[in-house]
């Protein structure tokens, strides 16, 4: 293999370029990135960037004086993949051919139908996002969150600390029962009215009111939550539009063996726009987060480099962290395929807790807020293989 | 020198932390090896004794930034400051370390509470 092309120039990006460099590849490497910016990281940008409290350059992913010897071309969106040729089409029309290519283009923030033309609306998924949202949320006054999720919950409580008053809307009756079950989903979301912050359930947005700036969320229930600042944190899409027709099989975003290949020889897929098979569950499965960027491509990058020559090792369960409130969050495993959650250690009430999800007795998911210690032991004993 | 633990209670893959300031952490790897670091992540305040220990690698707790437990080096974002290594002596089955002597790598909210500042 003498070029690989890597596109998508964020953590699922760079951590593919290194694993390259790591695992002995010496040809051509290039990072196609659509934004203008080096890779950074995203976790600070709905918290201590949001907050103030770090700067554009505490983001960077890459270390002082890190070279993988790799062409960057930022501010390249990718439109086209053609398979017979392995090659990727970029918006200006150059053409960036390679033996190997990894797809990590990650995802993109969902929005309302309707929430183009108002100023003061916002989503949260880039560095220019997060810069818009915190010059708005430096103007103070009424805050409205749409979607109670991880990111809602931690805007929330950034703008909360910033003295905003902050409302979160909600469309499920609890907020975060798809990762982390209604119980537990409960309790973590108690949080906003520990600090409070409104949080209003099971009713869904029917739209935005305003002249050019946003002044109102309508909800379907008729009434109207006053705002000067929206900020709509409603999911995710992969970003797979530019593979399709390329013969790449997309399901919910690129699917992908164990291994991160693709139904195309010498192209694999990483990160957010990636769905692996997951061996334990015995399906397809994307998954989000941060974590899983950064650990999978190692053995994305050994799949491209051997083709097929390697058995797929098992990924480690998934996990991710939250803050909100200045309670640490941490979750490993899935939640889903839980028939039982209980208490560890610690307490609800407290927000101080070790929850443990277990299917037919065995633990599936752990929970922790503010319990690091204890939660990287059973985080391992999920990773662990069962006896 | 300061006397860590005895070897005999630190059981590999495990970890022991020295209550020193900056706290120290002492690896007993699974291959048998010790190393001793700073104990709290570059990144953010959080506890290395608590992570995930693989080969000579510890991965932090929180964030899992990943450090090389011989040279301090980041292995794994988000950190992109080394942690600092200290010398470690095994006598008579006593673990001992020698605090280095150069400036730690502390996260700015920690570094700010040591000054004196507020966080």
């Amino acid at each position: 293999m003498r070029a690989v092309a890597v596109v998508g120039a964020s953590l699922a990006g760079l951590s593919a370029a290194r694993s390259l460099r790591n695992q002995g590849f010496d040809g051509r490497l290039i990072v196609v990135g659509e934004e203008p910016h080096r890779p950074y990281d995203r976790p600070p940008l709905s918290k201590e960037f949001l907050a103030g409290k770090t700067g554009e350059a505490d983001l960077a992913l890459e270390r002082d004086g890190e070279d993988l010897a790799a062409k960057w071309l930022l501010g390249a969106r990718a439109t086209r993949l053609v398979k017979e040729r392995r090659a990727v089409r970029l918006a200006d029309g150059r053409e960036v051919r390679a033996d190997g290519i990894v797809i990590a283009t990650g995802a993109a923030a969902r929005t309302l139908p309707d929430a183009g033309g108002l100023a003061g609306v916002h989503t949260l998924r880039t560095l220019d996002d997060a810069r818009a949202l915190r010059d708005d949320l430096a103007l103070g006054g009424r805050l409205v969150v749409i979607g109670g999720g991880f990111i809602g919950a931690e805007v929330a409580s950034t703008a909360h600390a910033l003295g905003l008053d902050v409302t979160v809307v909600e469309a499920a009756s609890t907020p975060l029962a798809g990762p982390l079950g209604e119980t537990m989903g409960g309790i973590v979301s108690a949080l906003h009215a520990d600090h409070g912050v409104r949080l209003l359930c099971g009713v869904g947005v029917k739209g935005l009111i305003g002249g050019t700036r946003v002044d109102g969320v309508v909800l379907d229930d008729g009434r109207t939550v006053p705002a000067d600042t929206v900020v709509v944190g409603v999911g995710a899409r992969p970003c797979v539009e530019w593979l399709e027709g390329s013969g790449v099989a997309l399901g919910d975003g690129v699917r992908c063996g164990a291994d991160g290949t693709t139904s195309v020889p010498g192209v694999v897929a990483v990160g957010d726009c990636a769905a692996w098979y997951d061996p334990r569950a015995g399906t397809h499965r994307r998954i989000e987060h941060w974590s899983g960027a950064r650990e999978r491509a190692d053995a994305a990058v050994a799949a491209l480099l051997s083709w097929g020559a390697k058995e797929p090792g098992v990924p480690r369960p998934p996990y991710f962290w939250s803050d909100q409130y200045g309670v640490k969050i941490q979750f490993a495993g899935h939640a889903a395929g839980a028939d039982s959650v209980t208490i560890a250690e610690g307490s609800p009430q407290d927000r101080d807790v070790l929850a443990v999800y277990r299917r037919a007795g065995r633990p599936v998911a752990v929970l922790g807020m503010n319990r690091p210690r204890q939660f990287m032991r059973w985080r391992k004993q999920l990773a662990a293989p069962p006896p | 020198m300061i006397p860590a633990c005895r070897l005999a209670e630190l059981p590999r893959g495990e970890a022991y932390r020295l209550d020193t300031d900056p706290p120290v952490s002492v690896f007993h790897t699974e291959d048998g090896e010790i190393y001793a670091i700073d104990d709290t992540c570059t990144h953010q305040d959080a506890s290395l004794a608590d992570g995930w220990l693989e080969g000579c690698e510890v991965e932090c707790p929180l964030h899992a930034s990943k450090f090389d437990l011989r040279t301090g080096a980041v292995d794994a974002p988000p950190a992109r400051l080394p942690v600092r290594t200290h010398d470690v002596v095994v006598q008579d089955g006593m673990i001992y370390v020698r605090l280095s002597t150069d400036a730690p790598n502390l996260p700015p909210c920690v570094a700010a509470r040591l000054a004196g500042g507020r966080t």
